[in-house]
């Protein structure tokens, strides 16, 4: 169960290697999380951050998940959920993909709104289902500031996020008085793998970041939080900015 | 029977969580519910005074418990008085004050059911005198996970399983309690002004046996010498011949008179009480109360009660909500009770409800809050930086001294403590194995804390 500052006991992360969400599990774990389910494509690395969390003092399990085959969540997820109550979803996963290649391969661009929108949209509502019939829990998704507007420089991500955004808040709304909390965290340039090489964004933050952002959030029960906090004006700004000025901007 | 699903928080508003509510009107539909609460059970519910989620059940069945609420049968001679576990303390006062008879133990709200005095098994401020709500039940009919009622008396393992048990042995069905018989239904208070800590520890040690109730309202705002300083407000029942002659109030001395100011609003901004208006308010209360003044009267509800005037306070520290905690440690711990103290002031907890009290004998129950000792309770806003590792931190302190927390007022505990604290933790487990193998009553609070 939650405590009273929206503290989880257990955990399932949704992409069981993304920095963010082990950085977010570290810092859990540092509090009340003694479960944490990583779920993942079976890989070394999925073993090794497992690892790192049981050192930790958590008890730790991963569990074979792939986003881009949604056909067997229900299956994969509802085993998890069946060996004990889930207090947190951390929804993490999500590709980049690279826009200059993906705009020439359509079938990359697919895979990239194949992992991060449809492959959320069915991990997501298998996980609302099961938080709903506990009656209790969060469902914390990974979004980005990239799906508040689309941008040239990184449209196929950004409109994949833009997609699991608006699916996201949709799904709070649709839960609220459930019991299960919907939370959409709109992270900014975030200095991680996924983004090693790229010229770094003005206000990047880190994995770190994030954590704190999402604990102050389930405590405060936030539907929004934004990363650095600061990019929620900006973005407001942005997102007025007539399309000619907007096209023009050096982001 | 009508169930809605609805989101249920304790009084503190922290941590809802969804649930189907189920009001029984009869017993039996009781004992229904208790059967058909599926998978993940029931827990019953009085008035939802518990600050944390001891009344709450995710995704299960919560039993209001509040459409069970007869008084069956008062004994006017012999000052007992045989009701329904959903009647309030609230009601008892109304039916029980004319006849010459007092609830054996009141806490800080009136509003609280008669099974949840059981469930909690709530103290008072004559503690130090009377014990513990359990002391003065003289038995209860307890529906059990089978859905079969038997009656239990004190001295047996479920009593004291189920004396401050947080409704995990059953549902409480009715009660039969022993009163405390009274002459009036006022007051007689002493109040005085301690300036420090150590002088309220004096002062509440060298003359707490005087008085029947006894209780301290500590400044933990306030810092340097005047640490811990307080007021203290102590009495007893007044008898009939300290009410003035021809006065309304010596004229019936036994009506029970209840006002409520308008409710708190249902929306109010996050940070209201910070630590400049609480600051201001001790400060104010501090200086209001006399330096010593004694024999004046006081009403019931003022005495006992003055946060019941205002329907709904709870909602003052906005949608965040807030956290009570209160702990116990021995006597001959002080070290550690003035370390807490200067803690919290030092720290600026905003917490204008903080109330010192010393504890009388341990009670029966396994899981009853009181030891002989001193206990400390304060509200936070939940919203307070850093309030969870510090209270994490006060909990070690607490545990160290071989202390513990108040699981009706708790929402937040570390599960590792619960063991050191509440050593007959074991039994309790045992016991509702054997009673309830298949777990039907389980609440938020025992998901939390494996009780």
């Amino acid at each position: 169960m939650k405590d009273a500052f929206g503290l989880p006991q257990s955990l399932l992360v949704l992409g069981g290697t993304s920095e963010i969400a082990l950085a977010t599990a570290r810092r859990l774990i540092a509090r009340r999380t003694r479960a944490v389910w990583l779920a993942g494509r079976p890989s070394p690395g999925l073993d090794e951050a497992a690892g790192q969390l049981r050192g930790l003092g958590a008890e730790v399990r991963t569990v074979a998940f792939d986003a881009l085959d949604p056909a067997a969540h229900e299956d994969t997820l509802g085993k998890v959920f069946a060996e004990g109550d889930i207090d947190m979803v951390l929804l993490a996963f999500g590709t980049l993909g690279d826009q200059a290649h993906d705009e020439r391969d359509p079938g990359a661009a697919v895979r990239v709104a194949q992992t991060n929108y449809t492959g959320a949209v069915s991990a997501g509502l298998v996980c609302a289902g099961a938080l709903q019939a506990q009656g209790h829990g969060s469902l914390v998704v990974l979004s980005s500031v990239a799906g508040e507007r689309a941008r040239r420089a990184n449209f196929i991500y950004g409109s994949s996020k833009a997609g699991l955004d608006a699916f996201a808040q949709g799904l709070g709304d649709a839960l609220y008085g459930t019991g299960v909390h919907v939370m959409v965290v709109r992270p900014g340039f975030v200095r991680t793998r996924m983004t090693a090489g790229l010229p770094e964004a003005p206000l990047a933050t880190t994995p770190e970041a994030v954590a704190a952002a999402v604990e102050l959030g389930l405590r405060r029960r936030a539907e929004t939080v934004w990363v650095p906090g600061a990019l929620r004006m900006v973005m407001s700004a942005l997102r007025h900015l007539p399309r000619g000025v907007f096209r023009r901007l050096p982001v | 029977m009508p169930a809605d699903t609805v989101s249920v928080t304790g009084w503190g508003r922290t941590a809802p969580t969804a649930a189907r509510l189920i009001r029984p009107r009869t017993y039996e539909e009781a004992a229904l519910a208790v059967r058909e609460c599926g998978p993940r059970g029931g827990i019953a519910r009085g008035l939802g005074r518990a600050y944390g989620d001891a009344a709450q059940n995710a995704g299960g069945a919560v039993l209001d418990m509040t459409g069970l609420d007869r008084v069956h049968a008062i004994d006017a001679d012999g000052g007992t008085v045989l009701c329904d576990a959903g009647v309030s303390l609230h009601r008892l006062m109304e039916v029980l004050l004319p006849l010459g008879w007092f609830v054996p133990v009141t806490p800080g709200t009136r509003y609280v059911t008669v099974g949840g005095a059981i469930g909690a098994d709530i103290h008072g401020k004559n503690h130090h005198v009377s014990g513990s709500f359990s002391r003065h039940v003289l038995s209860f009919e307890l529906l059990t996970a089978d859905g079969r009622v038997g009656t239990v008396v004190p001295g047996t393992p479920l009593f004291e399983a189920t004396a401050g048990g947080m409704g995990l042995t059953g549902v409480v069905l009715t009660a039969t309690i022993r009163l405390q018989p009274v002459e009036t239904s006022l007051m007689s208070v002493d109040t005085e002004r301690a300036t420090d800590l150590d002088d309220l520890m004096a002062r509440l040690t060298g003359t707490d046996h005087r008085y029947r109730y006894s209780v301290a309202w500590i400044d933990l705002l306030a810092r340097g010498r005047a640490t811990g300083r307080a007021v203290l407000t102590r009495g007893d029942h007044a008898p009939l011949d300290a009410l003035p002659r021809g006065t309304r109030a010596r004229g019936e001395p036994l009506s029970f008179r209840t006002s409520r100011l308008p409710a708190a609003p249902a929306f109010v901004p996050e940070g209201l009480l910070s630590r400049t208006t609480v600051g201001l308010f001790n400060e104010l209360w501090y200086r209001k109360a006399p330096r010593a003044r004694t024999g004046q009267l006081q009403r019931i509800p003022a005495f006992f009660h003055p946060l019941d005037g205002v329907p709904h306070w709870n909602r003052v520290y906005g949608r965040g909500g807030f956290v009570q905690y209160q702990f116990v440690v021995g006597h001959g711990r002080e070290d550690t009770l003035r370390r807490i103290v200067r803690r919290i002031s030092a720290r600026r907890c905003p917490s204008f409800l903080a109330v010192l009290k010393r504890f009388g004998e341990a009670d029966p129950g396994w899981l009853s809050f009181p030891v002989p000792g001193w206990t400390l309770a304060l509200d936070v806003p939940a919203s307070l930086p850093g309030l969870s590792g510090f209270l994490d931190e006060l909990d070690e302190e607490v545990a160290g001294a071989g202390g513990r927390v108040y699981l009706a007022k708790d929402s937040r505990l570390r599960p590792e403590l619960l063991a050191a604290m509440y050593p007959r933790l074991d039994d309790f487990r045992a016991l509702r194995a054997e009673l309830d193998p298949r777990g039907v009553f389980t609440s938020d609070l025992s998901r939390r804390l494996h009780l």
